[in-house]
């Protein structure tokens, strides 16, 4: 995707100060809890791109009594990278090739039962909506999963509308077509 | 289809209603239950029969046909006048706009239902204050509904609901008339507290982010329910 990138989030996150790859996925995780967890893996090799590409350098490296740490700071190549990239729109893009929508467009052509298949994934939504609220009203909670599950829950809805005036006008449809 | 939450008692039961304005059926065989303390969401399009149903379980209008059940007792049989003091001693209704009383504080606002039920003023005043807080509307007690934000205002329409100790509250688009902060605001203020308290809450919404502050969702199509789901 072209607005998302592990390698901003980490420069983003070095932005503070140097770290080491485990901080880095342990802040990735803390701030957003609701997306995916990183991978070590992936924080490495990440990393090594991006001192590859001169936008981050080895800071140094620490054991502190245990196995050697390598730690990372971001370049000013690296800091100009991210100020781009911060200011820069996503694409306003519709998923219009999301999966709900081409199974009841699949359902409508072959005959199926969309009507049924909306009903289920509302049940779905609701259930996951009901989560995420759960979630962000606890007490206690802090800032960025309030938010994330704020993000989440939007979307959610927006599917939802969708999928209540399609399923409004399939009956509409099915007049139609008794109709004719 | 059962439209159940399970295998409890319900509190308050409705089997089969009909009710038409003039012509018009607004429900169409409607069957729900609510279990005590349960928070149950009925959403549904503009016109679908919510507020309808609303208006039957909470005893405001009596069924066409079919039956109201509140705690063992047939809602749609009893006389006006033990049907109003359910309505002043067991439950507690919240509309889209709070109907605060304009004339009155917030604090006069929510002490009435206590003075209506017999208490003390200064009793109801302090039992009122302590409501307004848990609603988190601090120094505000003075304020007419007039002066207060739709958000504020609404949480003291909450207050005053539920300072009774209802055993349903009825919550008619409680939020349809704020921005969706103010709406996040009066809705955990709700629901929290209901469940604090085992208070069961009748929730009707359009609003699939308000419906996801309730246990469960049974869905008003024409006047008739579609069973969606049941509590986990």
């Amino acid at each position: 995707m072209v607005g998302m990138s592990t390698r901003h989030i980490l420069l983003g996150l070095l932005a503070t100060g140097p770290s080491h790859g485990y901080d880095l996925k342990r802040r990735h995780d803390e701030r957003f809890p609701q997306a995916r967890p990183l991978a070590y893996g992936q924080v490495y090799t990440t990393l090594q791109r991006l001192v590859r590409d001169g936008l981050a350098e080895v800071d140094g490296t620490d054991s502190d009594g245990g196995p050697e740490r390598t730690a990372y700071r971001s370049t000013d190549d690296g800091a100009r990278e991210l100020a781009k990239w911060a200011g820069e729109i996503a694409p306003p893009a519709p998923f219009v090739t999301n999966e709900i929508f081409a199974k009841v467009v699949v359902s409508i052509l072959s005959g199926g039962d969309p009507e049924a298949y909306l009903r289920a994934q509302r049940t779905a939504h609701m259930a996951r909506m009901r989560e995420l609220t759960a979630v962000k009203t606890a007490p206690g909670t802090d800032l960025a999963t309030v938010l994330s599950a704020d993000y989440a829950l939007n979307h959610l809805d927006a599917d939802l509308r969708w999928m209540t005036t399609t399923a409004a006008r399939l009956t509409t449809l099915t007049a139609e077509v008794d109709a004719a | 289809m059962s439209n159940t939450g399970g295998g409890a008692v319900p509190l308050l039961a409705a089997r089969d209603l009909v009710k038409a304005h003039g012509r018009t059926e607004a429900l169409r065989g409607a069957s729900v239950e609510l279990r005590a303390g349960e928070i149950l969401a009925v959403t549904g399009a503009s016109g679908s029969g919510k507020s309808t149903l609303l208006h039957c379980l909470s005893g405001i209008v009596r069924p066409d046909s079919g039956s109201v059940t509140y705690a063992g007792e047939r809602l749609d049989r009893l006389p006006e006048r033990r049907l109003s003091e359910l309505r002043r001693t067991e439950f507690g209704v919240v509309f889209q706009f709070g109907q605060l009383i304009p004339e009155l504080t917030a604090l006069d606002n929510v002490a009435l239902p206590l003075l209506l039920a017999g208490a003390r003023r200064q009793e109801a005043q302090a039992k009122a204050g302590e409501w307004l807080e848990r609603f988190g509307v601090r120094g505000q007690e003075e304020l007419r509904p007039g002066e207060m934000s739709g958000g504020q205002a609404q949480r003291a329409a909450l207050a005053r609901a539920l300072v009774t100790g209802p055993k349903v509250v009825f919550a008619d688009e409680p939020t349809g008339a704020l921005d969706s902060l103010a709406s996040e605001q009066v809705m955990t203020a709700l629901t929290h507290t209901a469940r604090e308290s085992g208070t069961a809450v009748l929730l009707i919404t359009h609003d699939a982010q308000v419906a996801a502050y309730a246990d469960r969702e049974l869905r008003l199509t024409d006047g008739t329910v579609t069973p969606l789901e049941v509590a986990a």
